[in-house]
């Protein structure tokens, strides 16, 4: 166990290394890109926590998001007793809310298994984009709220993009680091027990009612901080920053990075951007392909790659990125330690 | 905390469109129903299935064809699809955990929506039914015409359906296919198959319930997105496997979201969805199952 532990804090380095070394060698733009997808890897690694370790679904992640985004909104924007907060601020207080309501919804999760909590979790994420309509006053309606534009603090000599990259991914691997060191603890073994069997885990003391619930919070706070950000970012908050179909993209990004792979998640949050900014270059590539002819700029393109990519990453790789790279990486590095 | 003057009258033309609505839902809820008696899978791409086979209605009546003619020859696509996409889609995930088969019918559901897009545009199209939007009286109150048949159409489904599980060997053998596989296995029932049958004609159901609403609202490759989420409240309303429950849920929502909508103030059209999905989450604590539905005993 000890030289699992020496290699998966090797591994961890080693992503922050790259992670800081990185800015170096891209542009602006494509730093702006990263951010991005930290923000995606963020809402991810919660999702993770969720689905792949309690084995709850949620399709209601896009959500969550939204309410960290328009925490930071309201609270940079209308400001609390007229005095605005600055953005920075508002990060850690936008995940506590969107965790607070994470809670609130894992309450009544907890009689919903399966089935029922999907279909549950899919009615939040279909009508929460209704609530800033109906308190348009207070939440912007349809039009929204505008944010200052993100700019770098304490004078730093940095573009707001590479500002905005250091932010997301420092962050990223604070929480990355802490979702480790839950999953590999005793919650972790909790909630796997849970995911497992229920009923065994009752008998074994688990006490199922708190950790599903801790679980749902846990998971919602990781997606309120990456909607905060992503509100910061994109400078405006409406509902269409959050769409309805955010929720299921995250489900795509972690079928993809492999439901219990931390790290494989990147994979994860990397195919939801590039699906969704990209698809006309995915498009081009089928063009390739005899017989096929694509507009490459056509609405439901990305919509029909991401339909096919996750068919055949559920019939082919059940086991997602991440899986993959442990069963190529598996002979190497099982000599290491026992699988768990 | 009333909006407007209250009349009878309106009350009455509230309650028909209800009805109309709750026609809609039920006829939804009563596919997805039908694929989880069978198949213990909540089918996410039943509504993009829904509106693909009605955009291929439209397609076919552009092309001359009247909507009587389209009719028949849309339900036998719908039904062939449906079997071809349980036989490659869903077949290899059979004995998968939940997350994957709803993972896979979210995708599908992505595919279909993407597909639909591609072929027709996102542009609203208006689809002519077969019905008449003029109004009769009906004991003082004007209903439409439209109304009725969607209303008769859904209410013959159902009587079909069920006469088609109680007296036809068929309808037995999926029934028996659903609750034993093992045992339907041994009587030499082709379980496999039923399964494919089941969504067969679950996309039939859904493909009526396409071309019934497509008049009321317009056509798009989202027409179905929030009605499908009614559906699955409707369904969820009166247990997850029971079709008579589809159908009860499915009007008692329609009539409740309606006169909520109309009546509360606060309500008003915004909120009707969190409103339906209050309604679910407060049964589904009191009565798991759903109205009509059992309850799972699990044992340690």
């Amino acid at each position: 166990m000890r030289s699992r532990l020496w290699l998966e804090l090797s591994g961890f380095t080693l992503l922050a290394l790259a992670v800081a070394a990185l800015p170096r060698f891209i542009s602006d733009f494509r730093a702006r890109e990263l951010a991005i997808v930290g923000m995606y890897f963020i809402a991810l690694i919660g999702l993770s926590i969720l689905t792949g370790y309690s084995g709850q679904i949620s399709l209601g992640h896009g959500a969550f998001m939204a309410i960290g985004g328009y925490t930071t909104a309201v609270l940079s924007v209308n400001g609390v007793y007229g005095h605005q907060i600055r953005d920075l601020w508002t990060i850690p207080i936008a995940g506590v809310i969107a965790g607070l309501a994470g809670l609130l919804v894992g309450v009544p999760a907890l009689r919903l298994s399966g089935l029922y909590l999907a279909l549950i979790t899919f009615g939040i994420a279909v009508s929460f984009p209704q609530l800033p309509k109906k308190f348009d006053h207070f939440l912007g309606g349809t039009t929204g709220k505008i944010l200052d534009l993100a700019k770098p603090p304490f004078g730093l000599a940095t573009t707001p993009n590479n500002w905005m990259y250091y932010l997301t991914w420092g962050i990223a691997l604070v929480l990355l680091g802490a979702a480790w060191l839950l999953v590999r603890g005793k919650t972790g073994r909790a909630l796997k027990a849970i995911r497992d069997s229920e009923v065994a885990a009752a008998s074994s003391g688990v006490k199922l009612a708190t950790y599903k619930t801790l679980a749902f919070g846990i998971s919602a706070f990781y997606a309120g901080v990456a909607g905060s950000l992503y509100a910061i970012a994109n400078a405006y908050v409406n509902p269409d920053v959050f769409p309805i179909i955010l929720s299921v993209y995250l489900v795509v990004g972690l079928a993809v990075g492999g439901l219990e792979s931390l790290v494989g998640l990147i994979a994860g949050a990397g195919l939801i951007y590039f699906l969704q900014n990209h698809a006309d270059t995915v498009a081009r590539w089928i063009n390739q392909l005899p017989a096929l002819n694509l507009d490459p700029k056509q609405p439901g393109i990305p919509s029909m790659i991401f339909g096919v990519v996750l068919i055949v990453v559920m019939l082919l790789l059940p086991t997602g990125a991440g899986g993959v790279a442990r069963r190529l990486f598996g002979s190497l590095t099982t000599r290491f330690y026992t699988r768990s | 905390m009333l909006v407007a003057a209250f009349t009878w009258a309106e009350l009455a033309q509230q309650l028909a469109a209800g009805i109309r609505e709750g026609a809609i839902y039920a006829g939804l809820a009563l596919a997805i129903v039908i694929i989880y008696r069978t198949t213990r899978v909540i089918n996410f791409a039943q509504g993009e299935m829904a509106t693909f086979t009605t955009f291929i209605a439209w397609s076919l009546m552009n092309h001359g064809l009247s909507f009587w003619t389209a009719f028949p020859v849309v339900l036998a696509i719908a039904f062939a699809g449906g079997v071809a996409i349980e036989r490659v889609v869903l077949r290899p995930v059979e004995n998968a955990p939940v997350l994957t088969i709803v993972i896979v019918t979210l995708g599908l559901a992505l595919l279909l929506n993407g597909l639909m897009s591609v072929i027709w545009g996102g542009a609203n199209r208006q689809f002519h039914g077969p019905f008449s939007t003029r109004t009769i009286d009906v004991g003082g109150v004007p209903i439409s015409v439209q109304d009725i048949g969607i209303v008769a159409v859904s209410v013959g489904l159902v009587v079909l359906l069920a006469l088609f599980f109680r007296f036809t060997k068929l309808g037995l053998a999926l029934r028996a296919a659903a609750v034993n596989p093992e045992s339907s296995r041994l009587v030499g029932i082709r379980v496999g198959w039923m399964l494919a049958l089941g969504w067969g004609i679950a996309a039939v159901l859904g493909a009526v319930a396409g071309m019934m609403i497509a008049p009321v609202v317009f056509l798009d490759p989202n027409m179905m997105q929030t009605i499908l989420l009614y559906a699955f409240a409707a369904a969820v309303l009166g247990g997850l496997d029971s079709p008579i429950g589809a159908v009860v849920g499915g009007i008692l929502l329609g009539v409740t979201i309606t006169l909520l909508g109309r009546y509360v103030g606060f309500i008003g059209s915004t909120l009707k969805l969190p409103a339906a999905l209050m309604l679910i989450l407060v049964l589904l604590l009191v009565r798991p199952g759903g109205l009509f539905g059992r309850v799972a005993v699990r044992r340690v």
